[in-house]
């Protein structure tokens, strides 16, 4: 559909990566310091940060998640520089997640709570640094940049029978022009792409892949298993089940046409920043703000979140395009929608028509077009805790 | 025949999807690539929702996409409503371990 090399306008960091936003975000590493964080952003424009209940008492390989979600968000290219809050006290430091960030070259203060002697102090010293960087940050200048710098994560929630039908199937035809401009496409949601794992696997790059692919699949299933549940208390949810969909089974053969056709490259870790351009399979379970922290804390700077049965949901620092599986739903919530797939099943418009529409939008939004999410303000943020805290 | 829309995504399926809400009592025609079903819907369908397109037995695997999406609870007369009801699915059963 795209036989020119497509371009767009970001801002080149000093990783050589490139951001479609320019944010100054603060980042607080620990629960007690996310309100504080929170009045900065409140003070100061063009600052953004989220609320979460992490960053303390965590073990083993649930706290190296949690890091290393931290450190993804900062060194996102859509954030110029970062302000890392910590309250003093907990296991994930401030000081070591503001050097780690540090690495890629981008501005970076740590500022602690307790070190500032409480609440309204840190708020005044945060705000301080915030001020400057949000200007320096101003003089950024946006450059021509090739879409191969591009990763694109994909995601569907609030789904209903059409998903699998129209939006997803579209979302699937985009990233197959993704991956043609040489750039790169997320595919997550393990949990909902348990029964579509072998469509998958016969796609990957070679053997370690495609093993990879079926053991991520065991043990999200193996999950489940082991707490003597049926999966489908938790998903479908009663929304899929209301809109149509009967079984996991057939949630994650929708799910899955998000992948389009190419080849699979590599199954990377939740939150992991993917090595190979292409499609890439990130671990992450079905949970809609988990799995959008974990692809943009992977470097995805736009997400394509598809969705029946219509939802707000949005990121501090990557603008995220919702896709309506419906027309009657994207009527029915525009506030929150961007683009609607329902043409597909009207048959108004084909599949690859609307994945070339939505093309088009991610080179608006790259270029600076704000989203329905962006101009709400939906900041979420999640982590997918794998373990228990202590 | 009747102008209510559906869906057969694949000609080994075993069920159809409903474009439109589709009431009881009305006939419907299911095509997919050399295959073409006449079906009397039996019960109200809505929209999204899937109907037999032949009949299913106890215990074998419902069919759509061309693939598993799980099996049959009770028997499943052409023209029923499938779904949670008499569907189940066969993956992430904790339930069933014993």
């Amino acid at each position: 559909m795209f036989n020119e090399k497509l371009q767009f306008w970001g801002y080149r960091r000093p990783d050589g990566r490139v951001g479609v936003r320019n944010h100054v975000l603060i980042l607080p590493t620990i629960t007690c310091a996310t309100q504080t964080a929170q009045r900065v952003t409140e003070l100061v424009s063009g600052t953004v940060t989220f609320i979460h209940q992490h960053g303390c008492a965590q073990v083993g390989t649930d706290f190296d998640q949690t890091a290393r979600t931290y450190v993804g968000m900062g060194m996102n290219p859509n954030v110029y520089g970062v302000i890392v809050l910590g309250l003093g006290c907990e296991t994930h430091q401030a000081i070591q997640i503001g050097d780690e960030i540090a690495k890629c070259g981008k501005p970076v203060e740590t500022v602690s709570i307790q070190d500032n002697g409480g609440t309204l102090q840190t708020i005044a010293e945060v705000a301080k640094i915030a001020v400057r960087m949000v200007q320096d940050a101003s003089m950024v200048q946006r450059e021509l940049c090739d879409f191969s710098e591009l990763i694109i994560g994909t995601e569907c929630g609030g789904s209903d029978a059409c998903s699998g039908l129209s939006a997803n199937p579209a979302v699937g035809s985009t990233s197959d022009m993704i991956v043609e401009q040489g750039g790169t496409a997320i595919l997550a949601e393990t949990t909902e792409l348990i029964g579509a794992e072998h469509l998958l696997a016969n796609r990957a790059a070679n053997d370690s892949v495609a093993k990879k692919a079926y053991a991520v699949i065991k043990m999200m299933e193996n999950r489940s298993i082991q707490m003597g549940v049926d999966i489908r208390t938790g998903n479908p949810s009663p929304g899929n089940i209301e809109g149509g969909l009967s079984s996991l089974e057939e949630k994650s053969l929708g799910a899955a046409t998000k992948s389009g056709t190419t080849r699979l490259e590599e199954v990377i870790d939740y939150a992991e920043r993917p090595t190979k351009k292409g499609l890439v399979w990130m671990d992450t379970p079905g949970h809609d703000i988990e799995q959008l922290t974990g692809m943009v804390a992977g470097g995805a700077q736009i997400v394509l979140f598809t969705s029946g049965r219509g939802t707000p949901t949005g990121s501090p620092i990557a603008p995220v395009i919702k896709i309506s599986t419906n027309t009657p739903m994207y009527e029915r919530m525009q506030e929150n929608m961007d683009l609607d797939a329902g043409t597909i099943v009207d048959g108004k418009e084909t599949v690859s028509q609307v994945g070339g529409r939505i093309m088009e939008e991610i080179k608006a939004v790259a270029d600076g077009k704000l989203t329905k999410a962006e101009i709400l303000k939906q900041h979420d943020f999640g982590i997918w805790r794998i373990g228990p805290t202590f | 025949m009747s102008e209510y829309k559906t869906l057969f995504l694949n000609e080994k399926d075993s069920v159809a999807v409903a474009l439109s809400d589709i009431p009881a009592e009305v006939e419907v025609v299911v095509k997919a690539d050399s295959k073409e079903f006449r079906v009397k819907i039996l019960e109200p369908i809505l929209f999204g929702h899937k109907f037999a397109i032949r009949a299913i037995s106890q215990g074998e695997d419902i069919l759509k996409y061309g693939e598993v999406i799980g099996a049959a609870v009770v028997p499943i007369d052409v023209g029923e409503h499938v779904h949670v009801h008499n569907l189940e699915g066969k993956r992430g059963r904790g339930d069933k371990v014993v």
